[in-house]
Protein backbone atom coordinates (compact mmCIF):
# COMPACT_ATOMS: atom_id res chain seq x y z
CA UNK A 1 0.00 0.00 0.00
CA UNK A 2 1.51 3.26 -1.10
CA UNK A 3 2.10 5.85 1.60
CA UNK A 4 2.53 9.54 1.04
CA UNK A 5 3.66 12.31 3.33
CA UNK A 6 1.32 15.24 3.03
CA UNK A 7 1.42 18.69 4.59
CA UNK A 8 -1.53 21.02 4.57
CA UNK A 9 -2.88 23.93 6.52
CA UNK A 10 -6.13 23.17 8.30
CA UNK A 11 -7.88 26.06 10.04
CA UNK A 12 -4.62 27.97 10.17
CA UNK A 13 -2.50 25.16 11.58
CA UNK A 14 0.03 23.17 9.62
CA UNK A 15 -0.60 19.42 9.65
CA UNK A 16 1.79 16.76 8.37
CA UNK A 17 0.80 13.11 8.12
CA UNK A 18 1.55 9.89 6.32
CA UNK A 19 -1.51 8.67 4.45
CA UNK A 20 -2.61 5.94 2.05
CA UNK A 21 -3.37 6.84 -1.57
CA UNK A 22 -6.99 5.92 -1.08
CA UNK A 23 -7.69 7.83 2.13
CA UNK A 24 -10.56 10.22 1.51
CA UNK A 25 -10.17 13.73 2.84
CA UNK A 26 -13.34 13.54 4.94
CA UNK A 27 -11.96 10.46 6.75
CA UNK A 28 -8.62 12.17 7.30
CA UNK A 29 -10.36 15.18 8.84
CA UNK A 30 -12.77 13.18 10.99
CA UNK A 31 -10.68 10.18 12.00
CA UNK A 32 -7.04 11.25 11.86
CA UNK A 33 -7.55 14.83 13.03
CA UNK A 34 -10.58 14.09 15.21
CA UNK A 35 -12.54 17.05 13.85
CA UNK A 36 -16.03 15.67 13.53
CA UNK A 37 -17.86 18.84 12.54
CA UNK A 38 -17.52 17.80 8.92
CA UNK A 39 -20.19 15.14 8.42
CA UNK A 40 -20.59 12.16 6.12
CA UNK A 41 -24.08 11.96 4.69
CA UNK A 42 -24.60 10.23 1.36
CA UNK A 43 -20.89 9.53 0.70
CA UNK A 44 -21.60 9.95 -3.03
CA UNK A 45 -21.08 13.72 -3.52
CA UNK A 46 -24.82 14.36 -3.60
CA UNK A 47 -25.74 15.72 -0.16
CA UNK A 48 -22.99 18.20 0.73
CA UNK A 49 -22.81 17.34 4.46
CA UNK A 50 -19.03 16.95 4.06
CA UNK A 51 -18.47 20.34 2.40
CA UNK A 52 -15.25 22.11 3.36
CA UNK A 53 -13.19 24.90 1.79
CA UNK A 54 -10.07 24.00 -0.16
CA UNK A 55 -8.14 27.17 -1.03
CA UNK A 56 -11.37 29.09 -0.50
CA UNK A 57 -13.57 26.95 -2.73
CA UNK A 58 -16.34 24.70 -1.44
CA UNK A 59 -15.55 21.03 -2.08
CA UNK A 60 -17.26 17.79 -1.06
CA UNK A 61 -14.55 16.12 0.99
CA UNK A 62 -16.05 12.63 0.54
CA UNK A 63 -14.99 12.84 -3.09
CA UNK A 64 -11.48 14.17 -2.64
CA UNK A 65 -8.30 12.22 -1.99
CA UNK A 66 -6.24 13.37 0.98
CA UNK A 67 -3.04 13.16 -1.09
CA UNK A 68 -4.49 15.63 -3.56
CA UNK A 69 -4.82 18.18 -0.75
CA UNK A 70 -1.05 18.18 -0.18
CA UNK A 71 -0.06 21.84 0.09
CA UNK A 72 -3.64 23.08 0.28
CA UNK A 73 -5.19 25.56 2.65
CA UNK A 74 -8.26 23.94 4.19
CA UNK A 75 -11.03 25.40 6.29
CA UNK A 76 -13.63 23.31 8.13
CA UNK A 77 -16.59 24.38 10.24
CA UNK A 78 -14.29 24.30 13.30
CA UNK A 79 -12.16 27.05 11.82
CA UNK A 80 -14.59 29.85 11.07
CA UNK A 81 -15.42 31.32 14.49
CA UNK A 82 -12.89 33.98 15.49
CA UNK A 83 -11.84 33.90 19.16
CA UNK A 84 -15.11 32.44 20.33
CA UNK A 85 -17.24 34.82 18.27
CA UNK A 86 -19.54 33.13 15.80
CA UNK A 87 -19.00 33.68 12.10
CA UNK A 88 -21.92 35.77 10.74
CA UNK A 89 -23.28 32.64 9.03
CA UNK A 90 -23.15 30.65 12.27
CA UNK A 91 -24.90 33.44 14.12
CA UNK A 92 -27.52 33.81 11.38
CA UNK A 93 -28.34 30.06 11.41
CA UNK A 94 -28.79 30.43 15.18
CA UNK A 95 -30.92 33.59 14.95
CA UNK A 96 -33.14 32.37 12.10
CA UNK A 97 -33.53 28.78 13.34
CA UNK A 98 -31.76 27.66 10.17
CA UNK A 99 -31.55 24.06 11.32
CA UNK A 100 -33.73 21.27 12.60
CA UNK A 101 -31.54 18.25 13.29
CA UNK A 102 -28.36 20.11 12.35
CA UNK A 103 -26.72 17.37 10.32
CA UNK A 104 -26.53 19.41 7.11
CA UNK A 105 -25.62 22.67 8.86
CA UNK A 106 -21.78 22.56 8.70
CA UNK A 107 -21.94 21.80 4.98
CA UNK A 108 -24.57 24.47 4.38
CA UNK A 109 -22.42 27.06 6.13
CA UNK A 110 -19.18 26.11 4.37
CA UNK A 111 -20.94 26.16 0.99
CA UNK A 112 -22.49 29.55 1.82
CA UNK A 113 -19.09 31.07 2.61
CA UNK A 114 -17.93 30.29 -0.94
CA UNK A 115 -21.24 31.47 -2.43
CA UNK A 116 -21.19 34.83 -0.62
CA UNK A 117 -17.56 35.35 -1.54
CA UNK A 118 -18.50 35.16 -5.25
CA UNK A 119 -21.89 36.80 -4.92
CA UNK A 120 -22.12 39.01 -1.79
CA UNK A 121 -25.72 40.05 -2.44
CA UNK A 122 -27.56 37.03 -3.86
CA UNK A 123 -31.26 36.91 -4.69
CA UNK A 124 -33.39 34.23 -3.06
CA UNK A 125 -33.28 32.24 -6.28
CA UNK A 126 -29.48 32.52 -6.45
CA UNK A 127 -29.25 31.29 -2.85
CA UNK A 128 -31.46 28.29 -3.61
CA UNK A 129 -29.35 27.41 -6.68
CA UNK A 130 -26.21 28.14 -4.68
CA UNK A 131 -27.05 25.50 -2.07
CA UNK A 132 -28.49 23.06 -4.61
CA UNK A 133 -25.72 20.59 -3.80
CA UNK A 134 -26.55 20.59 -0.08
CA UNK A 135 -29.54 18.60 1.07
CA UNK A 136 -31.53 19.20 4.25
CA UNK A 137 -33.55 16.07 4.94
CA UNK A 138 -35.61 17.94 7.53
CA UNK A 139 -36.56 20.14 4.54
CA UNK A 140 -35.88 23.30 6.53
CA UNK A 141 -34.87 25.26 3.47
CA UNK A 142 -36.94 28.39 4.12
CA UNK A 143 -35.10 29.21 7.31
CA UNK A 144 -31.77 28.21 5.78
CA UNK A 145 -32.38 30.74 3.02
CA UNK A 146 -33.36 33.38 5.60
CA UNK A 147 -30.16 32.63 7.54
CA UNK A 148 -28.01 33.11 4.46
CA UNK A 149 -29.84 36.34 3.66
CA UNK A 150 -29.20 37.67 7.16
CA UNK A 151 -25.52 36.74 6.99
CA UNK A 152 -25.13 38.27 3.51
CA UNK A 153 -26.50 41.54 4.81
CA UNK A 154 -24.25 41.55 7.86
CA UNK A 155 -21.15 40.54 5.97
CA UNK A 156 -21.73 43.35 3.49
CA UNK A 157 -22.16 45.86 6.28
CA UNK A 158 -18.92 44.66 7.83
CA UNK A 159 -17.12 45.28 4.55
CA UNK A 160 -18.50 48.78 4.05
CA UNK A 161 -16.43 51.48 5.71
CA UNK A 162 -18.18 53.11 8.67
CA UNK A 163 -18.87 56.81 8.30
CA UNK B 1 -17.15 3.83 0.93
CA UNK B 2 -13.43 3.66 0.32
CA UNK B 3 -11.91 2.96 -3.10
CA UNK B 4 -9.98 -0.28 -3.64
CA UNK B 5 -6.23 0.05 -3.19
CA UNK B 6 -4.31 1.97 -5.78
CA UNK B 7 -1.12 3.99 -5.96
CA UNK B 8 -1.33 7.73 -6.37
CA UNK B 9 1.11 9.67 -8.55
CA UNK B 10 1.20 13.41 -8.95
CA UNK B 11 2.29 14.87 -12.27
CA UNK B 12 3.33 18.51 -12.36
CA UNK B 13 3.91 18.75 -16.11
CA UNK B 14 2.20 17.29 -19.15
CA UNK B 15 5.41 15.49 -20.15
CA UNK B 16 5.72 13.96 -16.69
CA UNK B 17 2.12 12.72 -16.79
CA UNK B 18 2.49 11.16 -20.23
CA UNK B 19 5.80 9.54 -19.27
CA UNK B 20 4.24 8.13 -16.08
CA UNK B 21 1.34 6.73 -18.05
CA UNK B 22 3.74 5.10 -20.52
CA UNK B 23 5.66 3.55 -17.65
CA UNK B 24 2.61 2.32 -15.68
CA UNK B 25 0.62 1.13 -18.69
CA UNK B 26 -3.02 0.09 -19.02
CA UNK B 27 -3.73 -0.02 -15.28
CA UNK B 28 -3.10 3.71 -14.87
CA UNK B 29 -5.86 6.30 -15.12
CA UNK B 30 -5.59 10.06 -15.24
CA UNK B 31 -7.62 12.04 -12.72
CA UNK B 32 -8.39 15.73 -13.12
CA UNK B 33 -11.42 16.88 -11.08
CA UNK B 34 -12.06 13.31 -9.97
CA UNK B 35 -15.81 13.77 -9.63
CA UNK B 36 -16.68 11.10 -12.19
CA UNK B 37 -13.81 8.69 -11.59
CA UNK B 38 -13.62 8.71 -7.79
CA UNK B 39 -17.34 7.90 -7.28
CA UNK B 40 -16.88 5.00 -9.71
CA UNK B 41 -13.84 3.82 -7.76
CA UNK B 42 -15.76 4.00 -4.49
CA UNK B 43 -18.47 1.79 -6.00
CA UNK B 44 -15.80 -0.53 -7.49
CA UNK B 45 -17.08 0.15 -11.01
CA UNK B 46 -13.51 1.23 -11.67
CA UNK B 47 -10.46 -0.32 -9.98
CA UNK B 48 -7.37 1.28 -11.51
CA UNK B 49 -4.07 0.24 -9.94
CA UNK B 50 -2.57 3.66 -10.48
CA UNK B 51 -4.01 7.16 -10.45
CA UNK B 52 -2.04 9.91 -12.13
CA UNK B 53 -3.21 13.24 -10.76
CA UNK B 54 -3.07 15.80 -13.58
CA UNK B 55 -4.96 18.54 -11.71
CA UNK B 56 -1.75 20.31 -10.65
CA UNK B 57 -0.38 20.73 -14.17
CA UNK B 58 0.02 24.45 -14.86
CA UNK B 59 -1.12 26.19 -18.01
CA UNK B 60 -4.07 23.99 -18.96
CA UNK B 61 -6.74 26.19 -17.47
CA UNK B 62 -7.77 29.05 -19.77
CA UNK B 63 -10.55 30.42 -21.95
CA UNK B 64 -9.51 32.64 -24.86
CA UNK B 65 -10.17 33.60 -28.44
CA UNK B 66 -7.22 33.07 -30.75
CA UNK B 67 -7.55 33.87 -34.48
CA UNK B 68 -10.68 32.08 -35.64
CA UNK B 69 -10.99 29.84 -32.61
CA UNK B 70 -12.33 29.78 -29.09
CA UNK B 71 -9.87 27.75 -27.04
CA UNK B 72 -10.63 26.21 -23.66
CA UNK B 73 -7.92 24.43 -21.69
CA UNK B 74 -8.71 20.88 -20.63
CA UNK B 75 -8.28 21.58 -16.91
CA UNK B 76 -10.62 24.58 -16.89
CA UNK B 77 -13.18 23.92 -14.17
CA UNK B 78 -16.92 24.17 -14.66
CA UNK B 79 -16.91 27.04 -12.13
CA UNK B 80 -14.36 28.94 -14.22
CA UNK B 81 -16.57 28.42 -17.27
CA UNK B 82 -19.61 29.61 -15.32
CA UNK B 83 -17.98 32.89 -14.26
CA UNK B 84 -16.09 33.66 -17.49
CA UNK B 85 -17.04 37.03 -19.02
CA UNK B 86 -16.16 36.07 -22.62
CA UNK B 87 -18.38 32.97 -22.51
CA UNK B 88 -21.18 34.90 -20.80
CA UNK B 89 -21.10 37.56 -23.49
CA UNK B 90 -20.51 35.59 -26.68
CA UNK B 91 -21.16 31.91 -25.95
CA UNK B 92 -24.20 31.78 -23.64
CA UNK B 93 -24.75 28.07 -24.43
CA UNK B 94 -21.98 27.31 -21.89
CA UNK B 95 -23.81 29.17 -19.15
CA UNK B 96 -27.00 27.28 -20.01
CA UNK B 97 -25.21 23.96 -19.57
CA UNK B 98 -22.94 24.63 -16.61
CA UNK B 99 -25.84 26.00 -14.55
CA UNK B 100 -27.52 22.61 -14.91
CA UNK B 101 -24.43 20.46 -14.39
CA UNK B 102 -24.17 18.87 -10.94
CA UNK B 103 -23.94 21.56 -8.22
CA UNK B 104 -21.58 24.44 -7.34
CA UNK B 105 -19.22 22.41 -5.12
CA UNK B 106 -18.87 19.65 -7.71
CA UNK B 107 -18.33 22.30 -10.39
CA UNK B 108 -15.45 23.72 -8.31
CA UNK B 109 -13.60 20.45 -9.02
CA UNK B 110 -15.03 19.13 -12.28
CA UNK B 111 -13.18 20.08 -15.47
CA UNK B 112 -14.44 20.45 -19.01
CA UNK B 113 -11.72 18.09 -20.26
CA UNK B 114 -12.77 15.42 -17.80
CA UNK B 115 -16.44 15.87 -18.64
CA UNK B 116 -15.68 15.12 -22.30
CA UNK B 117 -12.86 12.57 -21.92
CA UNK B 118 -15.02 10.46 -19.59
CA UNK B 119 -17.01 9.47 -22.69
CA UNK B 120 -20.36 9.38 -20.93
CA UNK B 121 -23.39 10.28 -23.07
CA UNK B 122 -25.12 11.40 -19.85
CA UNK B 123 -22.63 14.27 -19.40
CA UNK B 124 -23.68 17.69 -20.71
CA UNK B 125 -20.57 18.97 -22.48
CA UNK B 126 -20.47 16.30 -25.22
CA UNK B 127 -23.77 17.54 -26.73
CA UNK B 128 -22.42 21.10 -26.71
CA UNK B 129 -19.23 19.99 -28.40
CA UNK B 130 -21.25 18.27 -31.14
CA UNK B 131 -23.46 21.33 -31.66
CA UNK B 132 -20.44 23.69 -31.73
CA UNK B 133 -18.37 21.37 -33.96
CA UNK B 134 -15.43 21.28 -31.59
CA UNK B 135 -12.01 19.85 -32.27
CA UNK B 136 -10.42 17.96 -29.39
CA UNK B 137 -6.69 18.44 -28.90
CA UNK B 138 -4.89 15.66 -27.07
CA UNK B 139 -1.28 14.95 -26.23
CA UNK B 140 0.17 11.54 -25.62
CA UNK B 141 3.12 9.27 -26.26
CA UNK B 142 2.68 9.74 -30.02
CA UNK B 143 2.71 13.51 -29.68
CA UNK B 144 -0.10 15.92 -30.32
CA UNK B 145 -3.30 15.03 -32.15
CA UNK B 146 -6.38 16.85 -33.33
CA UNK B 147 -9.61 14.87 -33.21
CA UNK B 148 -12.79 16.19 -34.84
CA UNK B 149 -15.66 15.76 -32.39
CA UNK B 150 -17.52 13.46 -34.80
CA UNK B 151 -14.64 10.97 -34.50
CA UNK B 152 -14.21 11.36 -30.74
CA UNK B 153 -16.96 9.32 -29.07
CA UNK B 154 -16.62 5.59 -29.77
CA UNK B 155 -18.93 3.92 -27.27
CA UNK B 156 -19.99 3.70 -23.65
CA UNK B 157 -17.05 5.31 -21.77
CA UNK B 158 -14.93 4.86 -24.90
CA UNK B 159 -13.36 7.68 -26.86
CA UNK B 160 -10.67 8.25 -29.47
CA UNK B 161 -8.22 8.94 -26.62
CA UNK B 162 -5.64 6.17 -26.39
CA UNK B 163 -3.65 5.03 -23.38
CA UNK B 164 -1.46 7.96 -22.35
CA UNK B 165 -3.45 10.66 -24.16
CA UNK B 166 -4.48 13.75 -22.19
CA UNK B 167 -7.22 16.03 -23.46
CA UNK B 168 -5.39 19.36 -23.38
CA UNK B 169 -7.64 21.74 -25.29
CA UNK B 170 -11.02 22.21 -26.88
CA UNK B 171 -11.18 24.31 -30.01
CA UNK B 172 -14.44 25.76 -31.27
CA UNK B 173 -15.00 28.00 -34.31
CA UNK B 174 -15.24 31.57 -33.02
CA UNK B 175 -18.77 32.95 -32.69
CA UNK B 176 -19.81 34.68 -35.91
CA UNK B 177 -22.25 37.50 -36.47
CA UNK B 178 -25.85 36.21 -36.45
CA UNK B 179 -25.00 33.03 -34.59
CA UNK B 180 -26.48 31.69 -31.38
CA UNK B 181 -26.60 28.61 -29.24
CA UNK B 182 -28.71 27.21 -26.43
CA UNK B 183 -28.83 24.16 -24.17
CA UNK B 184 -31.34 22.68 -21.80
CA UNK B 185 -31.80 19.36 -20.12
CA UNK B 186 -34.71 17.90 -18.24
CA UNK B 187 -33.63 16.52 -14.89
CA UNK B 188 -35.59 14.77 -12.15
CA UNK B 189 -34.02 17.01 -9.53
CA UNK B 190 -31.30 19.63 -9.42
CA UNK B 191 -27.88 18.17 -10.16
CA UNK B 192 -29.13 14.97 -11.74
CA UNK B 193 -27.94 13.59 -15.05
CA UNK B 194 -30.21 14.49 -17.95
CA UNK B 195 -33.42 12.59 -18.55
CA UNK B 196 -32.78 14.08 -21.98
CA UNK B 197 -30.96 17.19 -23.16
CA UNK B 198 -30.63 19.17 -26.39
CA UNK B 199 -27.86 21.55 -27.53
CA UNK B 200 -28.34 23.75 -30.58
CA UNK B 201 -25.95 26.08 -32.36
CA UNK B 202 -27.20 27.99 -35.41
CA UNK B 203 -25.66 30.47 -37.84
CA UNK B 204 -27.72 32.71 -40.14
CA UNK B 205 -26.81 34.87 -43.12
CA UNK B 206 -28.02 38.46 -43.44
CA UNK B 207 -31.25 37.29 -45.05
CA UNK B 208 -31.93 34.99 -42.10
CA UNK B 209 -31.16 31.76 -43.95
CA UNK B 210 -29.54 29.02 -41.88
CA UNK B 211 -25.98 28.58 -43.12
CA UNK B 212 -24.77 26.20 -40.42
CA UNK B 213 -26.47 24.26 -37.67
CA UNK B 214 -25.37 21.81 -34.99
CA UNK B 215 -27.75 19.77 -32.84
CA UNK B 216 -26.39 17.52 -30.08
CA UNK B 217 -28.45 15.26 -27.83
CA UNK B 218 -27.64 14.26 -24.23
CA UNK B 219 -28.32 10.86 -22.68
CA UNK B 220 -30.67 9.44 -25.31
CA UNK B 221 -28.17 7.08 -26.97
CA UNK B 222 -25.14 5.01 -25.98
CA UNK B 223 -22.84 7.60 -27.56
CA UNK B 224 -23.42 11.39 -27.53
CA UNK B 225 -25.54 11.89 -30.61
CA UNK B 226 -25.64 14.37 -33.46
CA UNK B 227 -29.04 14.89 -35.11
CA UNK B 228 -27.69 14.64 -38.65
CA UNK B 229 -31.04 14.43 -40.40
CA UNK B 230 -32.34 17.57 -38.71
CA UNK B 231 -29.14 19.51 -39.47
CA UNK B 232 -29.18 18.58 -43.18
CA UNK B 233 -32.85 19.46 -43.34
CA UNK B 234 -32.44 22.98 -41.92
CA UNK B 235 -29.19 23.96 -43.63
CA UNK B 236 -29.84 26.41 -46.46
CA UNK B 237 -33.40 27.21 -45.40
CA UNK B 238 -35.04 30.20 -43.77
CA UNK B 239 -36.15 28.70 -40.46
CA UNK B 240 -39.89 28.75 -39.83
CA UNK B 241 -42.08 27.34 -37.05
CA UNK B 242 -43.23 24.60 -39.40
CA UNK B 243 -39.63 23.54 -40.13
CA UNK B 244 -38.83 23.57 -36.40
CA UNK B 245 -41.81 21.24 -35.81
CA UNK B 246 -40.41 18.86 -38.42
CA UNK B 247 -36.89 18.85 -36.96
CA UNK B 248 -38.28 18.23 -33.48
CA UNK B 249 -40.17 15.25 -34.88
CA UNK B 250 -36.97 13.94 -36.49
CA UNK B 251 -35.14 14.29 -33.17
CA UNK B 252 -37.77 12.28 -31.34
CA UNK B 253 -37.64 9.58 -34.05
CA UNK B 254 -33.85 9.37 -34.47
CA UNK B 255 -32.79 9.36 -30.82
CA UNK B 256 -32.27 5.98 -29.16
CA UNK B 257 -33.37 6.30 -25.54
CA UNK B 258 -33.91 3.35 -23.24
CA UNK B 259 -36.54 3.10 -20.54
CA UNK B 260 -34.92 3.44 -17.13
CA UNK B 261 -35.36 5.12 -13.74
CA UNK B 262 -35.49 8.51 -15.43
CA UNK B 263 -38.48 7.63 -17.62
CA UNK B 264 -39.86 5.44 -20.34
CA UNK B 265 -38.60 5.46 -23.90
CA UNK B 266 -41.79 7.18 -25.10
CA UNK B 267 -41.50 9.87 -22.41
CA UNK B 268 -37.90 10.61 -23.38
CA UNK B 269 -38.78 10.85 -27.08
CA UNK B 270 -41.50 13.32 -26.17
CA UNK B 271 -39.05 15.39 -24.12
CA UNK B 272 -36.50 15.39 -26.95
CA UNK B 273 -39.24 16.69 -29.28
CA UNK B 274 -40.19 19.55 -26.95
CA UNK B 275 -36.62 20.51 -26.02
CA UNK B 276 -35.49 20.50 -29.67
CA UNK B 277 -38.22 23.01 -30.46
CA UNK B 278 -37.42 25.18 -27.47
CA UNK B 279 -33.67 25.18 -28.06
CA UNK B 280 -34.02 25.93 -31.78
CA UNK B 281 -36.21 28.89 -30.90
CA UNK B 282 -33.87 30.09 -28.15
CA UNK B 283 -30.77 29.75 -30.38
CA UNK B 284 -32.57 31.61 -33.18
CA UNK B 285 -33.57 34.38 -30.80
CA UNK B 286 -29.93 34.76 -29.71
CA UNK B 287 -28.69 34.62 -33.33
CA UNK B 288 -31.06 37.42 -34.29
CA UNK B 289 -30.02 39.73 -31.44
Amino acid sequence: MAKHTVTMTINGESVTAEVDSRLLLVHFIRENLDMTGTHIGCDTSSCGACTILIDGKSVKSCTYLTVRADGANITTIEGIAADGTNHPLQQAFHDQHGLHCGFCTPGMIMRSIDMLENNPNPTEEEIRWGISGNLCRCTGYNNIVKSIQQAAKEMQQEKEPTV
Amino acid sequence: MIPANFTYHKATTLQEAIALSGELGEEAKYMSGGHSLLPMMKLRFATPEHIIDISKIQGLSYIKEDDDLLKIGGLTTQTEIEHNALLQEKYPIFGDAVWLTADPSVRNCGTIGGNIAHGDAANDQPALMLALRATIIAEGTDGKKEIPIDEFFHGFYMTALEQGDILTEIQIPKARKNSGGAYYKMERKVGDYATAGVAVHIELDDAGVCTEIGIGLTNVSAVPMRLERGEAFLRGKAVTDALIEEVAQMASEDCEPESDLRGSEAYKRSIVNTLTKRMLNKALERARQ
